[in-house]
């Protein structure tokens, strides 16, 4: 059996769906059983976010996966992945607000405004609402070219969240600066954003 | 979340025995990696020559509950090690701070190089319970063991143009794996002004919970600057030096507009990273309200008279 038929084997949605879940159980179960350290709501908040980008990275590799190997199947997948990137992005939220803000609202916009990393992080949250909510067939059918356009978003949303990680370290960069590489690998494959560097940019 | 709590007036081998008994349960239970670290680097070896057991129980009593000791010895920012927060535990455990020495330089009478244990050795061992709070907005409460840093500095004979002191850590990148990294300008480089460095708050910590001082949380001796941010605090000290200018420090160095030299916990005072208007306490969910100084106001609040806090954040 090929790759790709495995990729467009009935099973392979709801295999994939379950293993998008593992990193929110494994929270849940370590939360539960106190293996996450004396700081859980950090871990927490740090794992959330951190499986937000690696699944805005892995949505983003979908279309390149496809170009290199031929595997047209894989693109199957991409809505559900896009979709996880939403959903860890507001569990990561919503730690943050309950566990630091207290479900303060006025709080919460203070940080927002004072803390230049959190506009960033919390405006690549809100980009992502229109994407979520446009990610249905009919959405897609409905928005037509339009659709691409809005969709091409997740450029801006991949570049604001790797801001967002590189802006809060302190001192050791050497994990965001890891993402920061791939996240432009990734971009750079995109013909348009290439076309738009070398043509466009000021020298 | 208080595993046991220090009373005053208590025998000696009292202490002794439920700290034994308390390091064989944790041993017990916890097993694993943390059992593991115990078996190789168990207290009572760790640094035979400062007899910690003999220290003279002098509890200043705060009523919050200690943070556990797993967690005070398991969650600690120290970069030498490594800058996650595991990795001093991990990375620490073969950490020799045998025949530590302390080299006094600068402004004072008594220069020269110490062995720890003289400069400790004539003054009786306390016990403090402070709070302790990083500028990462996490707190904990954790009962020290050490010699008022007023007591040393005296024994040592500032002169007059001792303004300042300038602390830094041993630099040894053999053993301390997160030096071979320029994550921070090494050694690590701490200052306190003079009067700040001889406040009775301030402490030269040998021990917590009862015992030596752990490879993670500093070893063999640091500093605990309670009304300051953690950073403050230096670890493994091998340098004092009496200054007439300002000294510079690690985290000044790298971020100037973040870390002042002060740096003073003071919820008032914005910070680019983390709100400092509140902390959470390590063992809470939700965070509680940063108090001026870290509550120590009436300790230390007359030291910054006329001073725009502002401005020396």
């Amino acid at each position: 059996m090929q790759l790709s038929d495995v990729l467009k084997s009935a099973a392979a949605k709801p295999v994939v769906f379950m293993l998008c879940l593992l990193p929110l159980f494994s929270l849940v179960w370590n939360a539960f059983y106190g293996d996450l350290g004396a700081n859980p709501v950090e871990a927490i908040t740090h794992e959330t976010g951190e499986w937000a980008l690696r699944f805005l990275l892995i949505t983003l590799a979908i279309s390149p996966l496809r170009q290199w190997f031929g595997l047209a199947a894989i693109m199957r997948f991409r809505r559900m992945l896009g979709l996880y990137v939403f959903f860890y992005a507001c569990c990561h939220f919503m730690i943050w607000l309950v566990a630091d803000h207290s479900f303060d609202i006025a709080d919460m916009f203070e940080d927002i405004i004072d803390r230049p990393y959190i506009t960033l992080g919390f405006s690549a949250l809100v980009l992502l609402i229109p994407l979520a909510i446009t990610s249905n067939q009919g959405m897609v059918r409905q928005l037509g070219r339009r659709w691409k356009k809005l969709h091409q978003l997740t450029y801006l949303v991949t570049i604001l969240a790797i801001l967002h990680f590189i802006w809060l370290v302190k001192a050791d960069y050497l994990e965001a600066s890891i993402y920061a590489v791939i996240a432009i690998g990734l971009l750079l494959q995109r013909t348009h954003i290439k076309k738009w560097i070398f043509t466009k940019a000021p020298v | 979340m208080t595993r046991f709590k220090f009373k005053t007036n208590i025998a000696h081998s009292e202490i002794t025995s439920e700290a034994i008994y308390e390091k064989r349960r944790e041993f017990m239970i916890t097993g694993g990696l943390l059992g593991t670290a115990l078996l190789l680097n168990p207290w009572t070896t760790a640094n035979a020559s400062l007899a910690i057991n003999d220290y003279k129980p002098k509890v200043v009593n705060l009523d919050e509950a200690l943070t556990s000791e797993k967690d005070a010895t398991t969650y600690n920012n120290f970069y030498e090690f490594g800058t996650g927060k595991t990795d001093p535990l991990q990375n620490s455990q073969n950490f020799n701070t045998d025949d530590w020495k302390i080299t006094v330089s600068g402004e004072c009478e008594k220069p020269g190089e110490y062995a720890l244990e003289d400069l400790v050795k004539p003054f009786d061992i306390e016990e403090r319970i402070y709070r302790l709070r990083c500028v990462e907005a996490w707190s904990m409460v954790i009962p020290w063991l050490g010699v008022p840093m007023a007591s040393i500095l005296k024994s040592l004979q500032p002169t007059s143009k001792a303004k300042y002191v300038a602390f830094k850590t041993l630099l040894d990148p053999e053993q301390m794996p997160g030096q071979k990294r320029s994550v921070l300008q090494w050694p690590y480089e701490e200052g306190l002004r003079i009067d700040e460095a001889m406040n009775p708050l301030t402490l030269f910590a040998v021990g917590m919970y009862g015992k030596t001082m752990p490879n993670q949380n500093g070893a063999p001796v640091r500093l605990v600057v309670p009304w300051k941010y953690g950073f403050k605090s230096i670890k493994s000290i091998v340098s004092i030096e009496f200054t007439e200018q300002q000294p510079q420090t690690s985290w000044n160095i790298s971020g100037p507009n973040e870390y002042g030299f002060y740096s003073n916990v003071n919820p008032e005072v914005n910070h680019p990273r983390w709100s400092q208007k509140r902390e959470r306490r390590i063992g809470e969910i939700f965070k509680q309200k940063t108090r001026m100084f870290n509550g120590y106001e009436a300790e230390v609040a007359h030291l910054y008279k006329g001073m725009d806090l502002r401005k020396h954040f």
